[in-house]
């Protein structure tokens, strides 16, 4: 079915079933946090896992995407697909800027140039305060009706539209890794200068990924902004790029449900732990050196391996 | 004489004022097996890295198939039909053996930015990835990761890789090297017998692979063109047996 092997399939039908009980039994706002994460992790997991690029900056295409939902919401009154719609595109576009310059180096220095971009768009953002709002965010987006007639204050209705976008999304990116392209980026990944010497412009494959992952990210940005009612200086800041590193690692890098296990985890650690604090950010620290020392490959990554399946 | 495919004029690298090529004007004919050899640091692999693009001459211009590619760049060089393998064999790990020829072969398909299709479409160059993997003896390890394949069989992988592509010039950097006696003479006889109708720029260090195998011998050393001429008058050649040898012998 659709590509995926059996274990994935099953894995599938598990989280469609969970995301479908999930309402139920906990809080949807969190829950509709952890799949816009899942979806944001999803597209850094591209770059990271497919073709291995590690980007310090994704938080800017998230942040950049909930702004601009918000903002054409609720100065504007569009309706949330328009919203949604217009994050996914803003990312996109920053992402072929951004992109375009970065790909031109690779590992540490890639990473230091995405991380210096998403500096200039977090001071954009603390700077334009009649477009951002500065320290406080934009407040109060309503969450209106979808297509304009779908009222979504119902926090059900509005999960169900977060759980489509989400699970398109997850399938949509196991087709960009196993579709014809994906295989070329594999192959540039696994040994670059003889995907060249075949023929193959690495720069091209390159951008591309890029631009999608910075899409996925303003599309899961948008879709938050949406349903949090508000975007704030938080999903635009370097904080932001380390935690969604930190999920892909944690869930399992290069796997498909481990960004989506480890946006769980990372989320459910700010809901659950919020009591601590401050401490939060150090518990997260110790787990993801626990991750790098214990278990590298990551928790669907280790149990992908134990199975001997991709996951 | 036979019509060059691949000419260079003056070719030259600098790095940082130690000349690595200086002036080599090489003539590789339509149809032979041409063999670059010489010491280490001879300069033989930039000669390589400069022909395919992968370093940028300081001088000099490069020819191939009568249209100057002197500032081409390594991925178009590639799809005119010079196509180049490693020193170090270059596989792509992850990927299985059929995976690896079949990346070579979709290329036919042009640009391959088409992420919203499924690989499915793919499944069309599996018949032929067969054929090529076959050709090279490895039909046994169709479905084995590259990663997992012995060092000589992945030079065999390697090759298939390359000859999917059907090259009008074959750049082959030390395809025997760090090979074990076995494996040598696999890779010899894999490459005779594919070398009808092609045309293959190798550099070897494993003379008895240049004897049987090269029409013309190009010697190299400090980076400038010693002698040239097929392998008896090279192996007499004076000169090359005391870049060789040493003094003592000559």
């Amino acid at each position: 079915m659709f590509g995926f092997s059996k274990a994935q399939a099953i894995g599938f039908l598990i989280m469609v079933a969970a995301v479908a009980i999930g309402p139920f039994v906990l809080y949807p706002i969190f829950l509709m946090q952890v799949m816009c994460f899942a979806l944001f992790a999803m597209g850094a997991n591209l770059l990271m896992g497919s073709i291995g690029l590690l980007s310090l900056g994704q938080a800017a295409y998230f942040g950049m995407g909930g702004y601009v939902c918000g903002y054409l919401v609720q100065s504007y009154g569009f309706t949330p697909e328009v919203g949604i719609i217009a994050g996914g595109l803003t990312g996109a576009a920053l992402g072929a800027v951004f992109g375009w310059l970065a790909i031109r180096r690779q590992t540490i220095y890639f990473a230091m140039i995405t991380l210096a971009l998403a500096q200039i768009v977090y001071f954009f953002a603390v700077q334009d305060t009649d477009f951002t709002g500065g320290e406080n965010g934009i407040q109060g987006i309503p969450r209106s009706a979808l297509f304009g007639h779908l009222s979504l204050n119902n926090d059900l209705a509005m999960y169900a539209l977060v759980a489509v976008i989400f699970l398109a999304g997850v399938l949509f990116v196991h087709r960009v890794v196993h579709s014809p392209f994906g295989q070329v980026v594999k192959a540039i990944r696994e040994n670059e200068p003889r995907a060249i010497s075949l023929g193959y412009k690495s720069e091209h494959y390159k951008w591309i990924i890029f631009i999608i992952a910075a899409a996925l990210a303003g599309v899961a940005g948008a879709t938050k902004a949406m349903v949090m009612g508000i975007e704030t200086l938080t999903d635009v800041g370097a904080a932001a790029s380390g935690l969604v590193v930190l999920m892909v690692l944690l869930g399992g890098i290069g796997t498909i449900y481990g960004p989506i296990l480890g946006a769980l985890v990372v989320v459910a650690m700010q809901y659950y732990l919020s009591s601590f604090g401050a401490w939060v950010t150090v518990i997260q620290g110790a787990i993801f050196m626990a991750c790098v020392l214990v278990f590298r490959r990551g928790v669907i990554g280790e149990l992908a391996y134990r199975l001997k399946t991709p996951l | 004489m036979a019509e060059a495919i691949l000419e260079t004029d003056g070719l030259t690298k600098v790095f940082g004022g130690f000349t690595a090529v200086g002036g080599v004007n090489l003539r590789v004919e339509t149809g032979t097996i041409h063999a670059l050899i010489g010491p280490n640091g001879a300069g033989k692999t930039t000669c390589f890295n400069l022909l395919t693009k992968f370093l940028q001459p300081s001088a000099g211009t490069i020819s191939f198939a009568g249209q100057d590619i002197t500032a081409k760049k390594p991925a178009d060089v590639a799809r005119l039909g010079m196509v180049r393998s490693f020193q170090i064999s270059a596989v792509f790990g992850h990927l299985t053996a059929v995976e690896n020829v079949r990346v070579a072969l979709q290329r036919d398909r042009g640009r391959n930015f088409d992420f919203w299709r499924s690989d499915r479409v793919l499944r069309r160059y599996n018949d032929r990835a067969h054929e090529l993997l076959f050709d090279v003896g490895l039909s046994d390890a169709v479905d084995v990761p590259a990663a997992e394949l012995s060092y000589g069989r992945k030079r065999a992988l390697e090759i298939a890789t390359t000859l999917a592509l059907e090259p009008r010039l074959m750049l082959l950097d030390e395809p025997t090297a760090g090979m074990t006696e076995a494996d040598v003479s696999r890779i010899v006889a894999l490459i005779s017998r594919l070398r009808a109708g092609r045309t293959i720029l190798m550099v070897e260090h494993n003379l008895s692979v240049v004897s049987g195998l090269s029409d013309k011998i190009t010697v190299l050393t400090r980076g400038k063109i010693l002698a040239e001429g097929d392998y008896a008058t090279v192996s007499n050649h004076p000169d090359v047996i005391t870049a060789y040898l040493g003094t003592d012998h000559a």
